[in-house]
């Protein structure tokens, strides 16, 4: 080896000494009369020549099939709308009256009460079930992955029906000392289990189980060496993972974790099996009594989409909060690119403009 | 072990101990074996660095040379033999005649006063320049002194970025910062908690070449600074500069060590030799 470096070392400046010396006299022997043929010779002719180009009309690239598609697209749409307008079986007026009816509002109140409250408590749980999984103790380790394993295997129905139906299997239930008859907390199942008690334990848990992977995975994409250094400086294990690790995994997790809950907001839907007044228990009696089906059941759906929708912006903002770091500039966002847009094109009525365009 | 050639000072760390005010930074290795499942990484290593000394570990890739620089800090745990560093062992406490495992509240306390240095700068990409080198400072518990309070930490840390030249990108975050700054910033980190000693692993094997001085400029500097530094590189014309002393490690065993006129330029060791022509020689070329 040290045989071959030498000789490769020694022989590399020659060539390239070689096409120092052969540049400079090709270069000038180009580029002259390059510059002269340019003005005297034909326009088309800029193979050798550096023709200036400065003063041609650019011609934008033609797509007309992307033409052809937007318009079979736009007549699609269109013809959706129409149908959607016009036709009378969707019972609009019946919508409208119903939209933002008393009973309704109450409903939706609680779907957001129940998706709140066990989304909350079932990331926190989650979290705490991904570090479990993730820790150097074997018993905790196969706690969580058992939880997961139980909860991801039965359906949502089976648990919810479970649980409030607990006081069947279990008549008391008690906080004391096992195997002896020390009671410090003592009550009926029935009493402690109420609709709403069992309907956020089954999304609670069920919610636990999924999200607990969802944040091991984003904890595993984060670079080994960032604990190792973070170790290595003498930073403190649970700051190590909130301060250094979940703020670099919440990148991984964010999307997913907003699909669980978008998830959730319908998935309280499950919980009329309970017959819990939520949105969709209350849209069910309401059209069983009127036996307007179809427009009742679109007025739970453009809930579902309202809430939806406004999740998918906190979503932007909480993702772009967390891109920080990750990429050089932060692009524009939505906002920023519309009064971007006003300030160059309507600088007068700046303002007023600016106003609309935040809503 | 036995292949130390020159196995500098034996002091036994209990003796070192007794002079605490002048051994601020010993670092003393003795006999240290590794193991990655079946395969020996560290054959026995014995190496003593006084303080305030720079002893700079050159050799081919796999020798072990990271692996024992990771074992110092106790990033890597220990098969067999003892790291202390000014007497005190790292990783265990000695009670009586037995070694207590220590937990890892008081390991990391024993690591604030070790500072690393890694070949991917391992920055936190989420925080700013000053952050990365205040967050530490703010938060480790560290023996005998007192945390930083936010604002101090901040002082301390502009001085540090100051100190690497880095001082108006405070605020920057770490991919808005060419290799050398990062590298440079990932410096001012591990001097921010004032390390006895400061591990560099490879600082600039991961930087263009025309980055790696800005780095080495700033590792020279710290040479002088009486921190006793330990750093595994490939810079061969860089390690004969700052090195006290040079230690040659093939296959987990140190093939030999000294001066740097002594390793560079009149090696016992054939292996020495065959390896030194190998890289050297483009580093002198230049």
């Amino acid at each position: 080896m040290s045989s071959t470096a030498t000789p490769v070392a020694q022989s590399a400046p020659e060539p390239a000494s070689a096409g120092i010396e052969s540049a400079p006299e090709t270069a000038p022997a180009g580029a002259v009369p390059g510059g002269e043929t340019a003005p005297a010779g034909t326009g088309s002719a800029g193979r050798k020549a550096a023709t200036d180009y400065a003063d041609y009309r650019l011609v934008p690239a033609r797509h007309p099939w992307r033409w052809v598609g937007t318009a079979v697209v736009a007549v699609g749409v269109a013809g959706i709308a129409w149908s959607l307008a016009t036709n009378p079986r969707w019972e609009w007026g019946v919508v409208a009256q119903w939209f933002t009816a008393q009973s309704i509002v109450n409903g939706l109140l609680e779907t957001l009460k129940l998706t709140a409250i066990s989304g909350a408590l079932g990331f926190i749980l989650g979290f705490i079930l991904a570090l479990m999984r993730l820790s150097a103790s074997p018993l905790l380790v196969s706690v969580s992955w058992t939880f997961s394993w139980i909860f991801r295997s039965t359906p949502l129905l089976v648990q919810m029906l479970l649980w409030y139906n607990l006081g069947y299997l279990y008549e008391k239930i008690s906080l004391g000392l096992p195997f002896t008859d020390v009671r410090f907390f003592e009550a009926q199942t029935t009493t402690l289990i109420s609709q709403f008690a069992a309907a956020v334990l089954g999304l609670t848990l069920n919610q636990a189980a999924y999200s607990a992977e969802i944040i091991r995975g984003g904890i595993l994409s984060v670079d080994q060496g960032q604990l190792e250094a973070a170790t290595a400086l003498g930073i403190p294990a649970w700051r190590r993972s909130t301060r250094i690790v979940l703020p670099q995994a919440m990148r991984a997790i964010l999307p997913t974790a907003f699909n669980e809950v978008i998830g959730l907001v319908k998935g309280t839907s499950i919980v009329y099996v309970l017959a819990y007044s939520e949105l969709f228990y209350t849209v069910q009696v309401i059209y069983n009594r009127t036996q307007q089906v179809l427009p009742l059941l679109l007025v739970a759906t453009l809930w579902y989409v309202v809430i939806t929708s406004v999740l998918s912006v906190f979503q932007y903002y909480i993702e772009r909060h967390y891109s920080k770091g990750a990429v050089r500039t932060l692009p524009l966002t939505p906002l920023q690119k519309a009064r971007k847009f006003l300030a160059i094109h309507t600088p007068a009525t700046r303002e007023t403009s600016q106003e609309r365009g935040t809503r | 072990m036995s292949t130390a050639l020159r196995p500098a000072a034996q002091t036994p760390p209990a003796a070192a101990a007794t002079d605490a005010e002048s051994t601020r930074g010993l670092v003393e290795i003795t006999k240290v074996r590794k193991f990655f499942g079946a395969a020996e990484v560290l054959k026995g290593i014995t190496l003593t660095v006084e303080p305030g000394g720079v002893a700079v570990i050159v050799g081919p890739s796999g020798s072990g040379k990271s692996t024992l620089l990771r074992t110092i800090n106790h990033l890597e745990k220990v098969d067999a033999g003892f790291i202390a560093i000014d007497g005190t062992l790292v990783g265990y406490e000695v009670r009586g005649r037995r070694l207590h495992e220590l937990r890892e509240k008081e390991i990391l306390k024993q690591r604030t006063e070790i500072g690393m240095v890694f070949q991917n700068f391992n920055l936190f990409p989420h925080l700013t320049a000053l952050e990365n080198v205040t967050e530490a400072p703010i938060v480790a518990p560290r023996a005998g002194k007192p945390r930083l309070s936010k604002a101090e930490a901040r002082e301390r840390g502009l001085e540090l970025l100051d100190r690497v030249g880095l001082k108006d990108r405070a605020g920057a975050y770490p991919r808005q910062l060419s290799g050398g700054q990062q590298q440079r910033v990932a410096i001012a980190r591990a001097l921010a908690l004032d390390p006895k000693i400061l591990l560099f692993d490879e600082p600039t094997s991961a930087l263009d070449p025309e980055l790696v001085n800005e780095v080495l400029d700033v590792i020279r500097e710290l040479a002088k600074s009486g921190t006793t530094l330990i750093i595994v590189t490939h810079e061969m014309g860089f390690a004969r500069d700052v090195a006290d002393t040079v230690v040659f490690m093939d296959q987990g065993q140190i093939i030999e060590q000294g001066t740097p006129r002594e390793i560079f330029t009149n090696p016992r060791e054939e292996r020495t030799r065959s390896f030194f022509s190998k890289v050297i020689e483009p580093a002198f070329n230049i």
